[in-house]
């Protein structure tokens, strides 16, 4: 099979690329200090036993450390528990939430907090929050006819 | 000619695809309506029903009977007549395809299945619903046996030589459908009929989901493989020029159906219950799909250059004007081209673990669908039925339809930049899918998402509008245009070459596609059965 010259070497600078991206998504998700990887939570809960699971029987804002809280989060068609939550600046939070219903998505808008709830998973992940200012939690998966009221309120003061 | 029988078995193909276009996308005009807040619905249509049928009638109903209209013509033309078994068999599967269609249609308008296209559990539809879709899947093979038998008898009958291109291509499409599709049926058949009919109480969500990704990342190669059989086989002709290497050609297809099935855990990055190690597994396997991409964009843009200097063309970009700029059959499919170019590029960003965290669920997702199979796959689509429909009645693209199909093929990419930049951006900003109305109670974070809703808005209407032409001038290719000879494009290979044998030894590739699917979800979805959760009953929230 007859390859060109040039096709060759476009085809070697593109496999190139795609090792220097590869490695660049890999290191970032498994080598770097802050773990970017994706949220990939392992535990599972009972979806119609939630409310009386650990840690969601006390869905809330938890102080565990020096400005770092973690945040439980109960969803179900068409709502947050909390909905309203206020933290202060420069805050860690470790999010840990679940969905008792069907599966919901769990976004902060404008940050890269942004993860799945599906029903029998728990999902988790940690955000710092550095600057001042109130966030818009959405819902981002079709819950049913009522998604787009889906939201919550986070405050950073 | 195709053959009138094979004609006829084409054209239905064609024209059910057509009526799905045309009410799919009016109902794609109407939420970007809604969603802007520029109309509200009467209360017995919700937007998430609209939604629903816009994602049905458009990805699945519209893209299967097209494709499978353009390899009945196009495997007739090139490897003779059906014979009668296989074109009865063909038949069958356009019945099976067109009764699953107007169920699940009936059963969307009737309030009875509002789970969206991608039915994503434990949101629980009518069982008919999920029946239907299995219909249409058992149609398509029907269509697959009819089609494969062909290229099979052609082989027989000219044995040691080389297979048409054309049939060549739609064979790996259909590998590619074939071991795609199994994940789905094993979800529809196994999972969602019996919850739904009663007989399980409960689902593995979990499990549900990675078997419809294991079919819905190769589902959009199904999309654009038949799009790149035009760009090989049929542009170059039309062009008037030659393929550039039918080898590379053949073996970009076989990389395709390699590279695009152990990839569906990049859709679910975001989702608990599958391990990041194994995430990340078939993300490389989703970045590899890049190779034979990249030989596709060289192939055609040798071509280009190659013709364009044949005709006399000289420096370095003189070709570009050699081009038959005022031919739709070109114009069409080569914006299509253009188009993959960001699209391809936010592919590689969705699959990115990092960058997809930024635009996840975001509308940015639905910009870039709305530019690969709404810009790339469906203006190639355009391009074909200008000249198949004409060819198929035996009537003549005119020069006046012609220029139609260009202010049709211009509208549409108008329209669609418009739409798709919106999306794009606004989704970085955070701006969800799949979501009727963002003004969340006016909250700061989601003023600015307004003003690109309305944008979508005015791209969606006049994407409606090219429709509306498209089809003015399809009735006239097929019933009004005078009578005629419209050319067929088949292409000639550049250079007589001598085909390596490997590449048509179809045991070997197929073989090698399933060892890279047990690797990639083998040990996965063994975790995702052994650690499930209690499952999950049905729920309908609409």
């Amino acid at each position: 099979m007859h390859i060109h010259k040039l096709e060759k070497l476009w085809l070697i600078i593109g496999f190139i690329t795609l090792i220097a991206f590869l490695t660049t998504v890999g290191i970032q998700a498994f080598a770097s200090d802050n773990h970017h990887g994706a949220p990939s939570d392992l535990t599972v809960v009972d979806p119609e036993k939630v409310h009386e699971t650990e840690p969601f029987d006390d869905p809330g804002l938890h102080q565990i450390g020096e400005n770092e809280y973690e945040l439980v989060m109960v969803l179900e068609s068409y709502g947050f528990t909390p909905n309203e939550i206020e933290i202060p600046q420069g805050a860690t939070v470790h999010f840990k939430i679940t969905s008792v219903d069907v599966v919901h998505g769990f976004e902060i808008a404008g940050t890269t907090v942004n993860m799945m709830a599906t029903p029998g998973h728990v999902n988790s992940m940690t955000y710092t929050f550095e600057e001042k200012g109130s966030y818009l939690i959405l819902c981002n998966e079709y819950c049913g006819t009522g998604h787009h009221y889906m939201s919550a309120e986070l405050e950073v003061i | 000619m195709v053959n009138q029988l094979d004609s006829k078995l084409s054209l239905y193909h064609f024209y059910t695809a057509f009526i799905a276009l045309l009410i799919g996308g009016s109902f794609g005009l109407l939420q970007t309506l809604v969603r802007s807040e520029s109309i509200t619905l009467p209360v017995e249509l919700n937007y998430y029903q609209v939604l629903t049928a816009h994602g049905v009638l458009l990805a699945l109903v519209f893209t299967t009977f097209f494709i499978f209209g353009f390899l009945y013509a196009g495997v007739s033309k090139t490897t003779g007549s059906f014979t009668n078994r296989r074109r009865k068999a063909a038949w069958i599967g356009y019945l099976l395809m067109t009764i699953g269609t107007i169920t699940a249609v009936i059963l969307i308008l009737a309030n009875q299945a509002t789970v969206l296209y991608t039915f994503y559990a434990p949101l629980q539809a009518h069982p008919f619903f999920y029946i239907a879709l299995a219909l249409i899947i058992i149609g398509t093979y029907f269509a697959s046996y009819a089609l494969i038998a062909q290229y099979n008898g052609w082989r027989k009958e000219n044995k040691g030589s080389k297979s048409p291109l054309f049939a060549f291509m739609t064979v790996a499409t259909l590998v590619l459908w074939i071991i795609a599709t199994v994940g789905v049926v094993l979800a529809v058949v196994l999972q969602f009929i019996p919850w739904s009919l009663g007989w399980s109480e409960t689902i593995n969500v979990a499990l549900s989901r990675t078997l419809f990704w294991y079919f819905g990342h190769p589902l959009v190669y199904f999309w654009l493989l038949p799009a790149y059989m035009a760009w090989y086989i049929m542009v170059p002709k039309i062009i008037g020029g030659k393929i550039f290497s039918d080898s590379l050609a053949r073996l970009a297809f076989l990389l395709f159906i390699l590279f695009s099935i152990p990839v569906g855990f990049h859709h679910q990055l975001l989702e608990p219950g599958i391990s990041e190690g194994w995430k990340f597994v078939q993300v490389i396997l989703t970045f590899a799909v890049i190779l034979p991409s990249l030989m596709t964009a060289f192939a055609m843009f040798a071509t280009f250059e190659i013709t364009g200097r044949e005709k006399g063309a000289t420096r370095l970009f003189g070709w570009v004007k050699k081009l038959p700029w005022k031919d739709v059959r070109f114009l069409a499919p080569f914006i299509g081209m253009l188009f993959f170019i960001p699209a391809g590029t936010g592919g590689i960003i969705n699959a990115s673990h990092q960058m997809n965290q930024v635009i996840h669920n975001t509308i940015w997702v639905t910009g870039h669908f709305h530019i690969t199979i709404g810009a790339t796959v469906i203006l190639t689509f355009f391009g074909i039925s200008y000249w198949i429909i004409p060819h198929l009645k035996g009537r003549v693209l005119t020069n006046r339809l012609n220029s139609l199909g260009i202010y049709q093929t211009v509208l549409w990419t108008v329209g669609m930049s418009i739409m798709s930049a919106a999306m794009h951006f606004s989704g970085l900003s955070g701006n969800p899918r799949r979501t009727q109305e963002t003004s969340y109670s006016g909250h700061e974070v989601a003023a600015s998402w307004g003003s690109y809703e309305l944008a979508m808005a005015v791209g969606g209407t006049l994407l409606l509008f090219s429709i509306f032409l498209f089809i003015g001038i399809i009735i006239n290719l097929a019933f009004f245009a005078p009578k005629g000879q419209e050319e067929f494009p088949i292409g000639e290979s550049m250079r007589e070459e001598k085909m390596p044998k490997l590449l048509e030894n179809w045991k070997l590739w197929i073989g090698i596609a399933i060892v890279l699917i047990l690797f990639a979800y083998t040990i996965p979805v063994i975790d995702i059965i052994q650690h499930s959760p209690p499952g999950s009953p049905g729920y309908k929230f609409w």
